[in-house]
């Protein structure tokens, strides 16, 4: 469905995507991971048109350079940095975009009550929040029922709670037979989203795994912030010590360094040693 | 391109202009000064009133060359920039459309802008001279005027498209758009005084050297059709009606079409082969 062939793109001496190589199948959700400025962006920008490059990118056969509009029209952009009209309503701007993309404006109510904003069509865009914009990009880029979505740190802006909702409705666009091409550094939001995920360094292809595969692969770390009782604080501190975990107090239990397929182990240890973990939270 | 596309971009650009307080803030003044002029063109001959088409087309010359390039500059300037700043450039082109149409849509709208913004002002104005019942001297020197003005409009705007496509910045747009009407207003007047001045230029030289500046084009073409002579010019507006007769005013509408494509076209060059979006 998308191909990347010898792609390279340079900004003056810097190379931010390095003879990149990779096809994503029909109906596949793929994650591209990596730091920030391992060239995730550069690679969707490039896949949209809106940067020149060297190489050859294809979508559903068609060169994205040159039949940039067929291409495009194929896909669904959702940006990591959301740009709309703030002037415009909520139901004016997908009107707007609905006739850029020459979609019939009876699809706007649907796909607008498809990601839940039919109760703030009326709304100025800068009316409304972070999450909900981020449904009104989702709804945009769901216009004209293209067969690939491209998001660009779909959640990197979102609070918990309107992160998991937001999963829940790509989850649900990925069900619909949708292919899927996003970027992410979020762990959990790979895991949950990808089928596959392609681990850029230095805008090179550094690897290729299964989303269940990356965090053993790359020996990924991550945060827990376990809640204890105040008098038990110092016997976890002693116990994962032991165990050897970097471990530090926090002002309502303890923050533990794990690696990122072994969250449950300090919660065990502490459960063998009698001490009882009344909440915890991954960061 | 599809010529759809392009007139729903054009649509959203005028709707934007309209709701643009310095564009209504600009339109206002010009209806106000319109009005101003037109009654004050009279007080020359001591008489108090509002003066016809003809007389008023001839004082509202130096209001158009203020105002309307000023208005045109500014807004073409903040076109392609200001949406490169707010990312909503980045974000349109990642649609499937094309950017010929874009430019074309900015292009348009801000052209349908402007033109709605001079026909109230001048039409305001004439509409008053008109019930005042002064207005059957020449309303045809009148319309004219509004047109040429549309046409200096034009040259303004495509100029600010130009400044647009080669900055990344409104704010920087904006600066440089308001030096270069500093220059066509003030600078080119004294520049080519003293450049005349300094390098002996010739008369024939002169007058073409007069034709790089639009606004300069537009008041010899706007004088020459009020008076059909551009003595007021001095010996180069003489010699140019000598020499070209006629053709004058042709060779004035000429330079002025010159004046709106080539840097709209340069600008299009530039937001075409734009990558850094």
């Amino acid at each position: 469905m998308i191909t990347f062939d010898h792609v390279t793109k340079k900004f003056g001496p810097f190379t931010a995507i390095n003879d990149l190589s990779f096809t994503v199948e029909p109906q596949q959700a793929v994650a591209l991971w990596g730091s920030n400025g391992a060239g995730k962006t550069t690679v969707i920008k490039s896949l949209l048109g809106l940067l020149h490059y060297a190489g050859q990118i294809r979508v559903a056969g068609l060169d994205a350079q040159r039949q940039g509009r067929a291409a495009r029209k194929l896909l669904g952009y959702v940006p990591q940095e959301l740009a709309f009209y703030d002037d415009l309503s909520t139901a004016d701007t997908a009107r707007f975009f609905a006739q850029l993309k020459n979609t019939p404006v009876q699809q706007v109510a649907a796909v607008l009550g498809q990601v839940g904003l039919a109760e703030h069509l009326a709304k100025p865009v800068r009316a409304l929040s972070g999450g909900l914009k981020q449904r009104l990009a989702l709804g945009l880029a769901l216009l004209g029922d293209p067969p690939i979505l491209v998001l660009d740190e779909p959640t990197s802006n979102l609070d918990v709670a309107t992160r998991n909702a937001f999963l829940h409705l790509l989850d649900q666009v990925k069900a619909a037979g949708k292919t899927i091409m996003f970027t992410s550094h979020r762990l959990e939001e790979v895991e949950q989203l990808a089928d596959r995920v392609l681990v850029l360094e230095h805008g090179a292809l550094k690897l290729t795994c299964r989303a269940n595969e990356l965090a053993p692969r790359l020996g990924l770390r991550t945060q827990m912030k376990l809640l204890l009782a105040p008098d038990l604080i110092e016997g976890a501190l002693n116990v994962l010590q032991r165990a050897g975990f970097t471990v530090r107090r926090n002002g309502v239990g303890v923050l533990v360094d794990v690696l990122a397929d072994e969250k449950a182990k300090p919660i065990h240890l502490l459960s063998q040693a009698d001490i009882r973990v009344t909440d915890f939270e991954v960061e | 391109m599809q010529l759809s596309i392009v007139w729903v971009l054009a649509q959203k650009e005028l709707r934007d202009a309209l709701r643009n307080r310095w564009f209504l803030l600009y339109t206002l003044a010009f209806i106000a000064l319109s009005l101003a002029f037109s009654y004050l063109a009279l007080a020359g001959a001591g008489m108090v009133g509002f003066a016809g088409f003809g007389r008023t087309a001839a004082s509202l010359i130096n209001l158009v060359l203020l105002i309307i390039p000023l208005m045109a500059l500014t807004i073409g300037a903040q076109s392609l920039a200001g949406e490169q700043e707010k990312s909503t450039l980045a974000y349109l082109l990642a649609q499937p459309i094309n950017r010929i149409e874009i430019f074309l849509g900015k292009y348009l709208g801000l052209t349908l802008s402007l033109l709605a913004s001079l026909t109230l002002g001048f039409g305001i104005s004439g509409l008053v001279m008109t019930l005042n019942g002064s207005g059957a001297a020449d309303p045809g020197a009148y319309v004219k005027l509004v047109a040429l003005a549309f046409l200096l409009s034009l040259t303004m705007l495509s100029v600010g498209f130009l400044i647009s496509a080669l900055t990344n910045k409104a704010g920087v747009a904006v600066g440089i758009g308001l030096f270069l009407w500093l220059a066509f207003v003030f600078f080119g007047d004294l520049g080519m005084m003293g450049t005349v001045i300094a390098l002996r230029v010739p008369i024939d030289n002169l007058f073409w050297f007069s034709l790089s500046n639009p606004l300069q084009v537009f008041k010899m073409a706007a004088i020459l059709d009020l008076r059909a002579t551009l003595d007021i010019l001095g010996p180069a507006g003489i010699y140019a009606v000598q020499e070209y007769g006629d053709s004058l005013f042709g060779i004035f509408l000429g330079v002025l079409v010159l004046w709106i494509v080539l840097p709209a076209a340069a600008a299009y060059a530039r937001f075409h082969a734009k990558s850094d979006l």
